[in-house]
């Protein structure tokens, strides 16, 4: 597993915070995009290791935390149709909608199936012919490559009981509302490693220049996530706002053009809420008319009345860098992975979720 | 030990729900099956209970098996309910003796699959040295079971050295895990439907009660606590103990063993091995002083050849298990709310 171990050496790391540390003459305010990146930093006490003057806050780069509760609301009534096989990832069955979860109308016994792949969901639907299979497409830029693919893969194979229920979100809209934002504290961002992956970093680029902000494509491991963040202070620290790529084992400028290709072929971008953060324009994908018999909401003829946000959750703060999970009321008392007030409890993602499982140690640090 | 034994051929190709009807077919199951390949004095006597004569301070402890699916890379349903029983014993520092077995079998069960099972059970019991003494049989409709549950329970006698008790753990006593971590589990979930992968990682399942009954001869009351890290894993062992003794709980993650291929599934698969089940793995508690003996002992072991030293216990911290990462940073290891779910991304 060399390519785990080497991102994660004590000895490296060492030198890295001490460089943070050498570097950085003022407080800063980091946002790390990715859920999967606020995991990263507080499961490796990251955060605890790190001046005190430089803030990390956590965004809105969790799928299942974004994910509005009207989708929410879609895809339980789809599941509760007689005919209906829903699949979805696993951590959306936990994520309460305005009344139950997909976990709780399974446990009733609706046919919900978690799957890791899109693909097996088009198997399901050619392994049941008589059932109508809808897969529940969330995810950022990151998903929606093997989700375009199942559709395409269904229409090839000629399955026409296959349809998705797309709730896709898309990064760079969300960056321009936080910055637009009239609260807003970020002053760089660590962009999110998987999703330049498949997008490159072309669409950074206009971001950076407009909102004078630097971007730091980031990975996921320890040490990848204390370079981004070094190479993001170094230029704050200059006055610069560039886009520079950390994790460049895995990110071309130009992207996947394969996997743009499956999503440009299946979907158009859509306007889209996002749990806590409200409305964001063209910042989605949906399913296009060239496919659309393979999208669930046609299919369905869905016309699912808006439904508001619990008002308790204070996801949207803490998405949008205003507020830390501790600073929630709720947080741990009302609100833990066992009975989520909102999402970001729910998926191990979450900003909430990964304080809740893992932080308590922070007065145990050593300085180093 | 290690015994050849034939699947028998049976004259029906499924379980009915007659099976369990204690007719005629019951009968038939009973006598050209199981009978048939687990018997020994006790069985053949066909009584409703076992009689036995015990001397000595004795364990007692039962457990239900309903692993789906119910054959996996290195074992079965059968050698897992087997081994599970006699390890129970073993954390409580007892060499089991005799257990019952009891099946309820889904209507459907294939006979060759049933026949598969009672053979590993049959090996198991052999290569553990102990004896099936008395069982039950039920039928269910189908779709409501997984083909076979099997509940075993199982009697052991203590060893007279072993004094084996929470209260006994004490700052600066060592934290020790016999092997590598989490492959039980991953080698289930390689095959489960929807997240089926390639990979050669093998049920870790096995009988521990010699390998512990070894160390117990070696180090008795030095041993402070044993556990099997089998549901819920390592994490929650600890957590547990955590919570009986007030003391804190250190881990030191580089130190932690867990196979490559293990380590790569549980990355992409976003799981934390942690909370991941283990079978013939347990926790050790040691006496400081004693530790490294009792490691060096237990790496001589076929069950312990991967063993380490993973952390202590300490008054930090009281009523916490800490991680400490690779890079130096700690964390707070909780126990799992609910089940694990895969990730997104």
């Amino acid at each position: 597993m060399k390519y785990l171990s080497e991102y994660r050496d004590a000895e490296q790391a060492r030198l890295y915070f001490n460089e943070i540390r050498r570097v950085t003459t003022k407080p800063w305010t980091l946002m790390e995009i990715c859920g999967g990146q606020t995991h990263s930093l507080v499961r490796n006490g990251i955060l605890d290791l790190l001046p005190k003057y430089i803030t990390m806050v956590h965004g809105p780069g969790c799928p299942v935390c974004v994910t509005s509760v009207s989708v929410i609301d879609e895809a339980i009534y789809l599941a509760q149709q007689d005919n209906v096989i829903l699949c979805s990832f696993g951590d959306m069955l936990r994520v309460p909608g305005s009344g139950k979860s997909l976990l709780e109308i399974k446990v009733k016994g609706a046919d919900v199936r978690i799957l890791y792949s899109p693909l097996e969901a088009v198997q399901i639907a050619r392994e049941n012919p008589g059932k109508e299979v809808v897969f529940f497409a969330v995810g950022f830029e990151t998903t929606a490559p093997a989700n375009a693919l199942s559709v395409i893969q269904a229409h090839k194979l000629g399955i026409n009981n296959y349809s998705i229920l797309a709730s896709h979100v898309t990064v760079p809209p969300a960056m321009e509302a936080l910055l637009s934002d009239k609260e807003n504290k970020i002053d760089a961002f660590l962009a999110a490693g998987h999703v330049c992956t498949i997008m490159g970093t072309e669409e950074y680029y206009p971001i950076a220049a407009k909102y004078k902000v630097p971007v730091v494509v980031t990975g996921f491991e320890p040490l990848d996530l204390l370079q981004g963040i070094l190479m993001t202070i170094l230029q704050l620290e200059k006055g610069e706002y560039k886009v520079e790529n950390q994790y460049a084992r895995s990110v071309l400028r130009e992207g996947n053009k394969p996997a743009k290709d499956s999503i440009q072929e299946v979907f158009t971008i859509t306007d889209r809420t996002w749990r806590g953060i409200g409305l964001i324009s063209s910042s989605g994908y949906e399913v296009n008319d060239n496919y659309k018999k393979y999208n669930a909401r046609v299919k369905f003829s869905l016309a699912m009345p808006f439904a508001e946000e619990n008002n308790d959750c204070i996801s949207g703060d803490i998405m949008k860098g205003l507020k830390k999970p501790l600073q929630c009321p709720n947080f741990g008392g009302r609100c833990k992975p066992e009975h989520p007030v909102g999402a970001p409890m729910v998926s191990s993602e979450g900003a909430c979720a990964a304080y809740y499982h893992y932080s308590g140690a922070v007065e145990l640090n050593p300085t180093i | 030990m290690k015994t050849e034994c034939a699947i028998p051929k049976f004259d029906f190709d499924v379980i009915t729900l007659g099976h369990g009807s204690g007719g005629l077919l019951t009968h038939r199951l009973l006598q050209s099956g199981v009978f048939d390949i687990l018997k020994n004095d006790w069985l053949d006597q066909q009584h409703d209970g076992a009689s036995f004569s015990l001397t000595g301070n004795v364990a007692f402890s039962t457990d239900s098996y309903v692993v789906s699916p119910v054959f996996f890379p290195g074992g079965n349903i059968g050698d897992l309910a087997v081994n599970g029983t006699v390890n129970d014993l073993a954390m409580c520092g007892a060499c089991a003796k005799y257990l019952s077995l009891a099946f309820i079998l889904e209507e459907g069960l294939r006979m060759e699959e049933f026949g598969e099972i009672l053979v590993s059970i049959k090996e198991a019991a052999a290569k553990a040295n102990i004896h099936i003494v008395t069982g039950d049989t039920k039928v269910v409709e189908k779709g409501k079971g997984d083909k076979i549950f099997i509940n075993t329970s199982g009697i052991g006698l203590i060893h007279s050295s072993a004094n084996i008790h929470h209260n006994n753990i004490a700052p600066g006593d060592k934290i020790i895990i016999s092997g590598k971590l989490a492959t039980h589990g991953i080698a289930i979930m390689s095959l489960r439907k929807g997240l089926s992968f390639d990979t050669s990682v093998k049920s870790d399942t096995a009988a521990l009660h010699f390998t512990v009954m070894k160390l117990l001869d070696q180090f008795g009351s030095d041993i402070k606590f044993l556990r099997d890290p089998t549901r819920g894993g390592l994490a929650s062992v600890l957590n547990e103990v955590c919570g009986l003794t007030r003391l804190g709980y250190e881990l030191n993650q580089a130190d932690l063993p867990i196979d490559i291929q293990v380590e790569g599934a549980c990355e992409m698969l976003g799981l934390d091995p942690l909370y991941i089940a283990n079978e013939g793995l347990f926790v050790a508690i040691v006496k400081k002083e004693t530790a490294n003996n009792f490691l060096a002992e237990l790496r001589k072991d076929e069950n312990g050849f991967d063993a380490s030293m993973i952390g202590e216990v300490t008054t930090d911290h009281p009523g916490k298990v800490i991680l400490k990462s690779t890079i130096g940073g700690k964390r707070v290891v909780n126990y799992l709310p609910g089940e694990q779910l895969p990730r997104i991304c």
